[in-house]
């Protein structure tokens, strides 16, 4: 099985929600020690949109951000960050971060959490997209018959 | 004379205690629950998000919550609570060309590659009171295109169908963006100071000065060029792995303005644009937003400053809700000492008056004004603007 890349994985659990990932997580069984390296803690982004879409930056507003670090017992240290004030949110994040690191855990991260995961999501975007799709106007002309 | 203002404490208590049980309203009802308001009444959470300049959709639907639907209450409540918050990152710019859209329409091309979505509009809607939702009937679900299994790519129109050269482009020339929730605003602002603060603006006053522009004070005919709302991934750059990653989706709405030429001796005439970015759905605010933009670049493109919608400084300084309800509403403070001088004053140029009863007497009647107001219209702006100076809250 191909392994996630550590952003792939990052973006997917953001995008995923706190309980997709703990409905995956029961699967995993008893997970290693861990504990707080930093966080979990809330604070902000700024964030910058541009002029006309394609111009220069500006500062658009802020938004809420949860970060997190954890350490398993062995020392492997993992991070998380996510949108929005959940802190268990970005633990889990951490937690999937560190465990990928770990040739036992690995493979079955990415079978009982990733990849559900990652098809939850694509099944979510692909009916968004299905459900604007019904509302796309399809123009047709009507020829005078003269 | 010192005038006590102590001894409201237990009638302060009453009436928050009062206000909290009107709010609550009728206990046969079930109480209004914030997910709800999150998820039934999600423009106004989308407005108050935005004019308090922070994205939070369920602290936005509490404030509408605890502001009992009092809008620009909602948006001091969340304005306030950001300044509890230490920042942690700066994003990425927002990259709208790859928004999974919701809706996507162009009032000046008819057939754009991604096609004319409408998505869920109150256009075409006939105005009519619906009186089903009254009654409380059942909602069919949207309808979804089982044909489809992917969004079709909707680049930016702008840029993309015009091969003439006929529109001014937007290029990022790097410059590095002022923020002015940390540097005090400085006149006159350059055009990413002045998007930011009108992108918290009030959605009212913006739409009566974009209205302003079409009806004739800072005339620029604008033509809505493309207008999108939909989600858009935000990146951070993390220090601990030296890369940028995603750390969530964020609901926007965007509005690309077309308006009339501007040219030069050296550049050739061109459409030239206006621009209105503003969190979750808040398509006539980004619109407005967008006229107004545009009306800001009159001096830049050369045009004469004739109404009000051109003054940057008359503009933004009273664009924030925060601000302006914030310098309204101390009205309502004790003025007993200031208005003690002023009966005082009015005392000295009655008995004046009365004593050289005589018709000429009119200009002694002028009254002075206070230093607070004089000072205020020195700077252009309200004391208070002075005082916090720098937009932090």
């Amino acid at each position: 099985m191909n392994q996630t890349s550590r952003r792939a994985r990052q973006r997917l659990l953001a995008l995923s929600t706190r309980e997709q990932i703990e409905s995956c997580w029961t699967t995993l069984g008893e997970l290693p020690e861990h504990h707080y390296v930093r966080g979990p803690e809330t604070g902000m982004a700024m964030l910058k949109g541009r002029a006309g879409g394609t111009g220069n930056a500006f500062h658009l507003g802020e938004m809420t951000l949860t970060r997190a670090s954890i350490a398993l017992g062995d020392g492997t240290i993992g991070h998380g960050w996510v949108r929005g004030r959940d802190r268990r949110h970005a633990e889990l994040i951490a937690l999937c971060d560190a465990l990928a690191q770990h040739a036992d855990w690995q493979p079955r991260l990415e079978r009982d959490v990733l990849t559900p995961l990652a098809d939850v999501l694509a099944a979510s975007q692909q009916r968004d997209a299905a459900t604007a799709a019904a509302t796309r106007v399809d123009f047709f002309t009507l020829v005078r018959g003269e | 004379m010192y005038v006590a203002v102590k001894g409201g404490e237990q009638a302060i208590a009453n009436a928050h205690r009062w206000l909290a049980d009107r709010r609550r309203g009728d206990r046969q009802r079930p109480e209004l629950e914030v997910a709800q308001i999150g998820d039934q009444l999600r423009l106004a959470v989308d407005r108050v998000m935005s004019e308090a300049s922070l994205y939070d959709p369920e602290l936005a639907a509490l404030a509408f919550k605890q502001a009992s639907g009092d809008l620009t209450e909602a948006v001091f409540l969340l304005r306030a609570y950001r300044t509890t918050l230490p920042r942690l990152a700066i994003s990425e710019p927002l990259n709208t060309g790859d928004m999974r859209l919701e809706r996507r329409i162009s009032a000046t091309y008819k057939d754009i590659p991604g096609g004319q979505i409408l998505g869920p509009t109150y256009d075409y809607t006939h105005r009519l009171l619906d009186f089903l939702q009254l009654a409380g009937a059942d909602v069919p679900p949207a309808e979804v295109r089982e044909d489809v299994s992917e969004a079709e790519p909707a680049p930016g129109i702008l840029d993309l169908l015009d091969d003439e050269g006929l529109v001014e482009r937007e290029i990022d020339d790097g410059a590095e963006p002022a923020d002015i929730t940390r540097d005090p605003p400085d006149y006159p602002m350059d055009r990413a100071a002045r998007l930011q603060m009108l992108a918290r603006g009030d959605e009212g006053y913006l739409l009566a000065l974009g209205y302003s522009t079409q009806r004739g004070y800072g005339r620029n005919h604008p033509f809505a060029g493309e207008i999108r709302l939909g989600q858009v991934e935000v990146e951070i750059h993390v220090d601990e792995w030296d890369e940028t990653i995603c750390v969530g989706e964020i609901a926007l709405s965007e509005c690309q303005m077309i308006n009339q030429f501007g040219g030069t001796r050296e550049a050739a005439p061109k459409f030239t644009r206006g621009y209105g970015l503003a969190f979750g759905h808040n398509e006539r605010k980004t619109m407005a937003m967008a006229l107004v933009d545009r009306a800001l670049r009159a001096e830049e493109l050369g045009e004469p400053v004739i109404g009000p919608a051109q003054q940057a400084e008359f503009v933004l300084a009273h664009a924030d809700s925060v601000d302006a309800s914030g310098f309204v509403s101390h009205l309502k403070l004790p003025h007993y000492v200031d208005f003690q001088s002023e009966l005082d004053l009015l005392r000295r140029l009655r008995r004046e008056h009365a004593r050289n009863s005589s018709p000429d007497l009119g200009e002694s009647l002028d009254r002075p004004s206070t230093e607070e107001e004089t000072s205020a219209r020195k700077s252009g702006q309200g004391k208070h603007d002075r005082e916090s100076g720098v937009h932090g809250l």
